[in-house]
């Protein structure tokens, strides 16, 4: 394919990981959650273009899925989840940003390694849009694994959850009832949280997770 | 011929020494010694830069001194006559320097018999040509820099700066007598000459390696073995500080050059990894350390740790590219690391007798208690302005060319195959740029509170200009940075048969560059003209000045300080050290260093002030020195016990390690 | 002719980034005026404020030393030298080989040197917290800059800024990730470096929240008028080069004909004015931060510098 497809490829997958780094900065729910909706859109640009390039015209449904569901439905439900609970609107993290920052660049780097090693005969775009997607992978467990906040940690679950679509499609093809079983899971994974956040506020008024761990069954 | 003169004159300063002995408390001592020294010290200087212009040939002798069956080994090639040019400058300064200030020395006859011995162990050190030579040398000169630094043992600190400075260096050089046993072979060839004709193998060169870092670099001032040198330096008179700091480290580069450029044979892909490693973190963690204190000579001795860390990482670019093969990358990363080492030495010596003379003027090292010495002290404030200038990389002074060019060398990089090095290329980049940018941040703070504002105490208020010896010997260093940042090509130029002997490629000729400009690399891919950029600043700060003087107004009239309108008369109200380096502290001391603010309150009642305290911890005594210190005592305590064994229990310690020597022999043999 | 050729245009340079730096600021003062429906001071008035300024006194505090008085032409001199190496208008300026990027960095960054010092001369509270903070956003801002250049050098194979503009305007470059993050990169470094909202306001009036205001604090008459200028030739510096770096359409290359100029001037003045318009909207749009969330800010460019710089080294087509 020609050099602009390319480097448009490239700056969409590469986009991704930026927003996933500004997703690591945040410090406020609502701020978190603008910059989630725009995660899922840079997606769905992203498989937009995928679809257009590899002349693949279901990616093109996967676009749509990723853009109306990920991009505007769950981010306005969080909000409104986070209004009813009247959750804490400040996210505490366990690592300040600058270590959680050096730890991301660390992550990026050895997702760039592993991939561009184990991946030594295949397609340019493909291997470097894995390497990409690996990084936007790792940050999502690293968000996950630094966030006091549930809220917090469903959004990193969620940008995993991206970074696999990114790499799915970057692997030239993906049959879509693989992408609707993937997308109602995530849709029963999202209500069965949204249901737990609810019995969890209910019972102990908050949703922090320090806060939560005192309640847990073992005693220190 | 050369090597001759520089073996001449070192012999000229030990008899020197010894007379020293002698007439070490008479009133000329102090003249007689130090100019005699400078005398000596500028003969030596000409004949190395002679040598080393010339791209004479490396020249031998051996004399028969010492170990019977060794002899003694001396010999003078490209990088010993550098190396030698930055020893000789560095004494030539200080001995000037001395003239002025040695006069003030309350106890000239513990000083002045150990500065000419000192300057001989570091001219031998940098001329041995076998490794007994090598060691004696270097001991000799560890030795006299101690007696130098308890030249004053009634200060209390100096004893424990002491002590710690002969322990560091005992075990400095134990690493590197072992660095030369194993480099040496069984065969016991202890002459450099035949340990480079037989180079040793991969396991042996790794641990040479190893230990040569241990032992030069302790003696460099590499973290974390660092601790000595903030002890030590501040504590010796401050032209021996400056000796110490701007040319005694240099000979532990050189030290550490010697071994791994020249001696260890090929290297291994993982060398430059550790070098580059170890040159990152101890170029960040030496100026964080130096932006922590408000002691002039502790800041200065602390960055002095930050430069050498920027040495290595010019060194361990070298050997990363000279390893895989580009040996013009190589050529380049030497040539910034060589360079970067002149320029310290100019400009840390600079610093320090600006500190020195700042101590005898007013008595006072801490800066809490300095100020607004510019106008007492108008000409050391201008060349120390000279020397932070030039410290912090600033166009165009020298510091910047050194500092470019290693850019420029971390710039071609990518081409090295090494994942390893494609990972950690970048970061140390970006830890020299962090460290640049705080080193810059330092020197504002130790002029600013020094020099600048008003005197915080009596003593600054009446201090009075140094001697003009002093003045000579800074405004000497101050020309010579002013010198090698404007017509960089000359010096590196003058380096290039270094790096053709030790790499077998040199940099581009530079001076037939244009407009004395230097081309590192390509002229379509970057060039640094700093004559040019000298002119350009000067042109345009003429035109401002007399756009200004022809067209504004030029009344000018003396008013209280407008401080917003509420003008504060006292002088406590000011900026000290510790307040200007406290967004740094919180920033960056928080995690490294645990820094903690707290405010001791009086009870009520009390008429005492509230103090607001600063806690540092230093992570490399928290870290490597008490748990080292405490598991020393405890194996201490344990093996105590063999005092009170029997005689037959003896006699079976005996008995035991012969029959292991014994069984070592057999099975080795 | 050739050399008395670029030598003029080398003057023009010089002398077009010095008379359009306050109108550019004027620029973008009306700018935010009228985003908050004011009518904002005319565009010519930072002009008017440099002349007013000429023409007064220079009340110079007691304990101020010679260097208080020699620093604004030393930092003028080192910004100006500076701006005049940036190309505007046509790259291959005459004497752009003399300093490289890394050089540009490194002069701005000993006016910021100097100015420090100024902060400290007269020795009162206000100039320490100046440079306190000041020194402190140095020490994050200028290695994000560094690692940024180093991304820009190696995509472009040099640290000239003339070979890199020229390279930026050459279809040879992609889109791609490295440059993005370095665009990111810079736009931040910028705005710490000129001392704009969200870093340092410009415009304050309380000392307790100055950077830059209260370096200068002391300063006034003529050394003011040249520091004032010094500090708009900075920003139209940063918004240069980030045209010429980042926007490079209209820039004439080296040894086109005068008359093309015109075109390359159009050109640079249209991309100031957007430049101008898109801070100004910027500035209004965003409050300005604690002190101690530059920090973070900051380590976020550097980051970003670093990332862009590693993915350059790891693989080549980044």
């Amino acid at each position: 394919m020609s050099r602009l497809d390319f480097d448009i490829a490239h700056l969409l997958a590469g986009l991704l990981v930026l927003i996933s780094f500004l997703e690591l900065y945040q410090d406020r729910l609502y701020a978190l959650l603008n910059t989630y909706a725009l995660h899922a859109l840079v997606l769905a640009a992203s498989v937009a273009w995928q679809a257009f390039v590899q002349d693949a015209p279901h990616l093109y449904v996967t676009a749509a899925i990723a853009l109306v569901f990920k991009a505007i439905v769950i981010p306005v439900s969080l909000h409104r989840i986070i209004v009813r609970l009247g959750i804490h609107r400040q996210i505490e993290k366990v690592v300040g940003v600058g270590p959680a920052m050096l730890a991301g660049i660390g992550l990026v780097a050895l997702s760039m390694v592993v991939m561009l090693r184990v991946t030594h005969g295949a397609d340019p775009l493909a291997r470097e849009d894995l390497a990409f997607a690996l990084s936007v992978v790792l940050l999502g467990l690293l968000m996950m694994v630094t966030r006091q906040n549930a809220v917090g940690q469903v959004v990193g679950f969620m940008s995993l959850e991206n970074g696999l679509v990114l790499a799915a499609t970057g692997a030239k093809g993906m049959p879509l009832v693989v992408e609707i079983s993937v997308a109602f899971s995530v849709l029963i994974a999202f209500i069965v949280i949204g249901i737990f956040l609810f019995r969890i506020r209910e019972r102990f008024d908050t949703v922090d997770l320090q806060a939560l761990d005192s309640f847990r069954g073992e005693r220190r | 011929m050369t090597l001759t003169v520089a073996l001449v004159c070192a012999a000229v300063l030990l008899a020197l020494a010894a007379f020293a002995v002698i007439i070490g408390r008479s009133r000329a001592a102090t003249r007689v010694i130090y100019g005699a020294s400078m005398v000596i010290a500028a003969i030596s200087l000409v004949a190395a830069a002679v040598h080393l212009l010339g791209a004479a040939e490396p020249l031998g002798v051996t004399l028969p001194l010492g170990v019977p069956w060794l002899g003694a080994h001396f010999r003078l090639d490209a990088l010993s006559a550098f190396f030698l040019i930055v020893v000789d400058l560095g004494a030539l300064s200080a001995s000037l320097f001395a003239l002025g200030y040695g006069e003030h020395e309350t106890a000239p006859q513990r000083v002045l018999p150990f500065y000419p011995a000192f300057l001989a162990g570091m001219t031998l050190v940098v001329v041995a040509d076998d490794a007994f030579t090598f060691l004696f040398s270097w001991e000799f000169m560890s030795l006299t820099s101690w007696a130098l630094v308890m030249s004053h043992p009634r200060v209390p600190e100096n004893v424990r700066a002491g002590y710690v400075y002969l322990v560091m260096a005992s075990f400095g050089t134990l690493a590197l007598l072992l660095a030369f046993g194993l480099l040496a072979g069984p065969g016991g060839l202890y002459a450099f000459a035949q340990m480079r004709v037989a180079p040793p193998s991969t396991t042996i060169g790794a641990l040479a390696l190893i230990l040569t870092l241990i032992g030069a670099g302790s003696k460099a001032g590499v973290v974390p073995l660092h601790v000595w040198l903030p002890l030590a330096h501040p504590a010796a008179p401050s032209h021996v500080s400056a000796l110490m700091s701007g040319v005694m480290t240099k000979v532990a580069v050189y030290g550490f050059m010697r071994i791994v450029f020249d001696l260890a044979g090929a290297s291994a892909w993982w060398w430059s990894i550790v070098v580059l490693a170890i040159g990152g973190i101890t170029a960040v963690m030496g100026v964080l350390y130096a932006l922590m204190q408000h002691d002039l000579k502790r800041l200065l001795a602390y960055h002095t740790v930050e430069n050498i860390g920027i040495i290595f990482i010019g060194l361990g670019l070298a050997l990363a590219f000279k390893t895989h093969g580009m040996a013009f990358a190589a050529a380049l990363a030497l040539t910034a690391g060589l360079l970067h080492v002149f320029n310290h030495s100019l400009f840390k010596s600079l610093l320090f007798f600006g500190a020195g003379a700042v101590l005898t003027a007013t008595g006072e090292r801490d800066m809490e208690h300095l100020g607004g010495l510019i106008h007492r002290m108008p000409q050391t404030a201008f060349v120390f302005l000279v020397g932070c200038a030039a410290i912090s990389a600033l166009p165009p002074l020298n510091g910047f060319v050194s500092e470019w060019l290693t850019f420029q060398a971390i710039l071609l990089s990518p081409q090295l195959p090494s994942w390893g090095l494609k990972l950690l290329v970048p970061a140390v980049g970006a830890l020299l740029a962090l460290s640049a940018a705080l080193a810059a941040a330092c020197f504002v703070k130790a002029y600013g509170v020094t020099f600048l504002g008003r005197p915080r105490t009596c003593a600054a208020e009446v201090a009075t200009e140094t001697d003009r010896f002093s003045l000579a010997a800074m405004m000497l260093l101050a020309l010579l940075c002013l010198l090698a940042g404007i017509l960089p090509g000359l010096f590196i130029d003058a380096l290039a048969p270094v790096s053709s002997a030790l790499i077998g490629a040199r940099m581009p000729v530079q001076i037939g560059a244009q407009w004395l400009s230097i081309v590192p690399i390509a002229a379509s891919r970057s060039s640094y003209d700093g004559l040019l950029v000298f002119l350009f600043m000067i042109i345009s700060g003429g035109l401002a000045a007399s756009a200004i003087h022809r067209l504004a107004s030029d009344r000018l009239r003396r008013a209280p300080a407008w401080d917003c309108g509420y003008p504060d008369a006292s002088p406590v109200t000011q900026y000290t050290a510790m307040s200007f380096a406290q967004p740094i502290r919180r920033v960056f001391g928080t995690m490294i260093f645990h820094a903690r603010e707290h405010c001791e309150m009086p009870p009520p009642g009390d008429t005492r002030p509230a103090r607001l305290v600063v806690d540092l911890s230093d992570p490399a005594w928290d870290w490597l020195y008490a748990p080292l210190v405490v598991g020393i005592g405890v194996a201490a305590t344990r093996l105590n016990r063999l005092q009170f064994l029997t005689i037959r229990q003896f006699l079976t310690l005996v008995f035991g390690a012969l029959v292991i020597l014994l069984l070592v022999l057999a099975i080795w043999s | 002719m050739v050399l008395i050729r670029d030598l003029t245009i080398q003057g023009a340079q010089m002398l077009l980034v010095l008379f359009l730096a306050p109108l550019f600021t004027g620029f973008v003062r009306k700018v935010k005026a009228r985003l908050l429906r004011r009518e904002g001071p005319p565009l010519i008035q930072p002009y008017l404020d440099l002349v007013r300024l000429t023409r007064k006194d220079v009340v110079l505090a007691d304990s101020a030393s010679w260097l208080f008085r020699v620093i604004p032409y030393l930092v003028f001199a080192a910004t100006w030298v500076a701006a005049s190496l940036v190309p505007t208008f046509r790259t291959g300026l005459l004497f752009s080989w003399s300093a490289d990027l890394i050089a540009i960095i490194a002069l701005l960054g000993s006016g910021r040197f100097f100015l420090a010092l100024a902060g400290m001369d007269v020795g009162t509270s206000f100039g320490g917290i100046g440079s306190s903070r000041e020194v402190m956003i140095a020490s994050l801002a200028e290695p994000a800059m560094i690692m940024i250049v180093f991304t820009l050098a190696l995509i472009a194979g040099s640290t000239q800024l003339s070979t890199v503009a020229e390279f930026m305007a050459s279809p040879q470059v992609g889109l791609r990730v490295s440059l993005g993050l370095a665009l990111v990169g810079l736009v931040m470094v910028a705005i710490a470096e000129n001392g704009r909202i969200p870093v340092d306001n410009p415009a304050t009036h309380l000392e307790l929240t100055m950077v830059h205001e209260a370096m200068v604090l002391e300063y006034s008459g003529r050394h003011l008028a040249l520091i004032e200028l010094s500090s708009s030739l900075k920003l139209i510096l940063y918004v240069s080069l980030l045209a010429c770096l980042f926007a490079p359409w209209g820039i004439e290359a080296a040894g086109a004909a005068l008359p093309t100029l015109a075109v390359g001037i159009a050109a640079y003045v249209g991309k100031l004015a957007v430049g101008g318009f898109l801070l100004g909207l910027f500035e209004t749009s965003i409050a300005k931060m604690r002190v101690f969330r530059v920090p973070e800010f900051l380590g976020a460019a550097l980051m970003l510098g670093l990332l862009a710089t590693l993915l350059r080294f790891v693989s080549g087509s980044f």
